[in-house]
This record gives structure tokens, sequence and C-alpha cells, in this order.
């Protein structure tokens, strides 16, 4: 776990609190590379484009243990053309590795909201898999509050 | 909780064709496996790792979990409902266990 | 350079709330809703635990769907209908319908009990049923079982007012929580009300404090993962400040118990809430 920094706690106590809904890059966690293989793991070696995916979640976590997350995905959802399956990942876990949620055209909408742990601040990464056989992600940073009243 | 319960939420009616949300949750503690006991040992994982949603045995949604979905799992997701039939919720434990729910919807 | 938890804690403790003071907790502040209290209360405003959590946590709240706290009331209902016992007999064959019967009850404890000449809280109350009643087993403190049913019993109250005793023959008892709020015990030297009293809407390292009211007891934590008991939460409190808790069920916890539900005296009943 990180503990928070003098930096940190000044910064808060001053009301700065912008908080990181800026994205950090990938290679700023140790685990990050895991969450990049298990992307290529997923997509069969192809980068995934960037777009349709949206992620909803809160900037801030008032705790890591029960964090919400969703996500939508934009298609019509019709036999032709409908997403197959959602990996969301969180690359500063131990494991990457949060769900893969499958989706079928009777499905209405690829669209869903579960709640996961998160060790530290991190991004979640979203990656579809479309029925055409593309892929699209999208990327969004929590920011997971630590050293609260334990209890 | 000792043993796993299901609730699910979802309308008991609907018209053709809408877009339904169905909410579920059930009880369970979602054992990671990374966590240690009293004495340093390691408690093995212990987790839902599969959740399906069928409609009259379609498969119209599912998931698979790993250990960093949080205690007592919940989904919300959408289906398309387009004539009168039962939705069934399968909960697949890391022990063999399986448990389940089923609820009709009256589409008119 | 990192500041550690202890030390953090420490400089709060010594008095260097710089920090809320700052203005971070204010833009929060004109919106979160009070209720006045009553005469000679100690507080000016009191707010519940609620209107201090994120809005995603508070969501998690206003959904008895979403809420999983509510996966323990269901099962809390289970067992009201549950013959157990000796006697056989169910919390319903005497109590009959819990949203009837249970009404107030989820905002009036602890509660004077003639026989033993001093307050006992809801679970305490539960397991004397259990066992006068049902000659049934005590349920243990905190197990699945005590949590599920004081859910679903104080579920039964909410949305009426606190409303516990504090005269006469509960007089005594309330003194004796009212001095252990005040008093700093462990090794930080604190006591309950320099975080609740003394600063509330202020950050505590990354937490907001709020007033530690009981109302949403038994709650759903999001650290712990499941509903808890206050006597649980006044534990985390006690180990927080590195004191040594009292134990759960204990005189010292009910005494205190008391006197904090007067501190919310006039909050409806949340209970099961959801805190972080």
């Amino acid at each position: 776990m990180t503990e928070l920094t003098r930096r940190h706690l000044l910064g808060m106590g001053a009301g700065a609190l912008v908080v990181s809904s800026i994205s950090i890059p990938f290679s700023a966690f140790a685990d990050a590379s895991k969450a990049k293989e298990a992307v290529m793991a997923f997509t069969g070696g192809k980068t995934p484009k960037e777009g349709k995916v949206s992620i909803d979640m809160p900037e801030i976590a008032e705790n890591g243990n029960t964090v919400p997350v969703g996500f939508s995905v934009d298609s019509p959802m019709t036999k032709d053309n409908y997403v197959k399956s959602v990996l969301v990942l969180a690359d500063g876990n131990p494991s990457p590795g949060v769900a893969t949620f499958h989706f079928s055209p009777a499905s209405g909408g690829a669209e869903a909201s579960s709640r996961m742990r998160l060790a530290k601040t991190q991004n979640i990464i979203a990656v579809a898999a479309m029925s055409d056989g593309s892929f699209y992600s999208a990327q969004s940073t929590v920011k997971v509050t630590i050293g609260g009243c334990g209890g | 909780m000792a043993k796993s319960k299901p609730r699910v939420k979802l309308p008991k009616k609907a018209g053709k064709g809408d877009v339904i949300t169905i909410k579920t949750i059930i009880s369970h503690k979602m054992e990671s496996g990374q966590r240690k006991d009293k004495k340093g040992n390691k408690i093995p994982r212990r987790i839902i790792n599969k959740f399906t949603c069928k409609l009259d045995g379609e498969q119209i949604f599912g998931c698979d979990l790993e250990p960093a979905i949080s205690a007592n799992p919940y989904f919300q997701f959408n289906a398309k409902v387009e004539k009168t039939g039962e939705f069934e919720f399968i909960w697949e434990d890391d022990n063999g266990d399986k448990y389940s729910k089923k609820q009709k919807i009256k589409v008119s | 350079m990192t500041i550690k938890a202890k030390t953090a804690i420490a400089l709060i403790g010594a008095g260097m709330l710089a920090l809320g003071t700052m203005g971070l907790a204010s833009a929060a502040d004109e919106e979160r809703k009070s209720i006045a209290p009553p005469d000679g209360h100690p507080l000016d405003e009191i707010i519940s635990g609620y209107e201090f959590r994120s809005p995603e946590t508070q969501a998690l709240q206003d959904d008895d769907f979403e809420n999983p706290a509510y996966l323990w009331v269901e099962k809390g209902q289970e067992l009201w209908d549950t013959p157990e016992g000796k006697a056989n007999k169910s919390c319903s064959s005497c109590h009959e319908d819990a949203a009837e019967t249970m009404k107030t009850a989820g905002a009036e404890f602890p509660k004077y009990n003639e026989k033993l000449k001093k307050p006992v809280n809801m679970e305490q109350q539960i397991n004397m049923c259990r066992t006068e009643h049902m000659e049934a087993k005590a349920w243990k403190w905190e197990s699945e079982e005590l949590l599920a049913m004081t859910a679903f019993v104080r579920n039964q109250s909410r949305g009426v007012p606190m409303n516990v005793k504090t005269d006469g023959l509960m007089k005594p008892f309330f003194d004796k929580g009212k001095e252990l709020y005040y008093t700093r015990v462990g090794q930080l030297d604190m006591a309950c009300s320099n975080c609740h009293e003394d600063n509330y809407g202020n950050h505590i390292r990354s937490d907001m404090l709020s007033q530690g009211h009981t109302n949403g007891f038994p709650t759903f934590r999001l650290k712990w993962q499941k509903v808890g008991s206050t006597h649980r939460r006044f534990k985390g409190c006690m180990k927080n400040i590195r004191a040594t808790p009292y134990k759960v069920g204990s005189d010292e916890f009910v005494n205190l118990e008391l006197y904090i539900a007067y501190r919310g005296q006039g909050l409806p009943v949340e209970a099961p809430a959801v805190r972080n």
C-alpha cells in the first residue's frame, strides 16, 4: 500500500482537491505490464482502438474494498453487430484481472456495473471485443483513499 | 454469510421489445486468496467465479469474476425482452456449489 | 517523504488540526442536512453520518437493493420466523409482525432493564429473548445471526427519530457514558470528542470525520465489506487511538452507546446504513 506523502497531506489541507482526473501513463505502475499482457491475451495481440467504450466510476473512492465500476459500449446490439465481451482490468492491483463480461444481442445494451476492490490509486481499463473482430478500449484513473480511520 | 443467498430485482411486466434493467446481488465473502490468517497462513481463495443470466435457457449476460470483485458480488445489466419468459440466474462457487434463482416476466 | 499513520494522527491529536479548517470540508458544509438538538445538548446541530459520505457511498444506501446490508435484513426476517430452542418458539411467536411490534424499538435502545438494573442494548435484548423465552443459546457477538437480527429489527424503525431515555434510572449510566466520551485514552491520548465533537467535517488523514452517531448501525462498511455492530466500531476507534478497547457487550460500551445515542437524539434511524 502506498503511504500518504506529506506533500499530499498538505495539498489536501489546502483544499487542493484536484486529485488526478489526469490520466497517468501505463508505465507509472509496476504492474502495468501485467495489465498490458492481459489486454493482448484478450485481443489476440491486436492493439485496441480508442473510443466506443466509456467507463463510469468515481474519481475518488472512499474505500478501496468496494468501488463501484460501470461501463457502456456504443453498439446497436443487433445480430450482425454487437459487443461480445468486455474485459475489465485494474492495472495497480496485485493481479490486474477484475472481470470479463459477456453479452449477446439479447442483452439490449452493452452496459453493466459491479463493485470491485482496488489496492491503491490506479487505472481501470475496459476493452470491448466486437462481433466483427475489432477491439476498443478506454481507461480511467481512480484515486483510492488509503489511511483513513481503520476500525 | 454461511450460506450464499441471492437477491434479484427486475420488473414483473414489460412491453415487447423493451430493454429492462436487472440487478443482482449474492452474499459471499469473495475470499481473494491474498489474505493471511492470524497465524500468518494464507487463507485459500474461494470466490464466486462465474455468473450467468439466461432467458428461457438462452444466455443473455454473463461474467467471469476474479478475486478483485468485491464481497457480495453485485451486477447491474440489461436485457431485451420479446416475449413472456423466465429468467434464470446462476452463480458458481470455487468449491463447486451453484446457487440459482428464477423469476418470470410477463411481456405484452 | 512519508508520514505514517501514527505520526499523522499524533499530530492531529496534539492539536495541530490545521487541516480541515483550511477549507477542504467547507464546500460541503452548507449542503449537510441537520436537525436542531434538544436543550442543553453539546452539539449546535445534529448531522447524520450519511451527510459526510461521498455521493457514491450515499447512493448505495439510498436504494434498498443496492445496499448490501439488506442481505442481512432478509436473513434476519427469516430468523424472526424460525422457531429455536427448547421452548420451540420464534421471535414472531411472541412479537408477531415485526413491522408493527418493532416500529419504535430500534430508536429506543439502550433501554433500562429492570431485572439487571442497568441498560441493555439491542443485541443484548435479542439474546435475552433467546435465552429466557426461547430457551435457545445466545448468539455470539458479531455472528452473522446476531448482526442479521439486529439489522432486521432496527430496520423496522427506519425513519423513527432516535429517542433514548437519559433521566431517572438511566441517569447514572448516561453520566458514565458521557464521562467515557470525554476521557482521553490510549497512546495518542484522545477522547471521542476530539474527533467527533471538535473536528467533524474535517479530515483525519484522508478520511472525513463525522459526528459519530449510531443511528445507522448495524452498518455496512465498505472497509469491512460486511455489516458490523456499534461495538465493533467503538473497538475500531479505540484501536486507532492506540487504546486497549473495552469488550463488545461490556457495561462501558453500553453506557457509551447510550450517551452517543443521546448525542444523535432525534436523528431518524437509518439502519442498516452504508458507511466508508
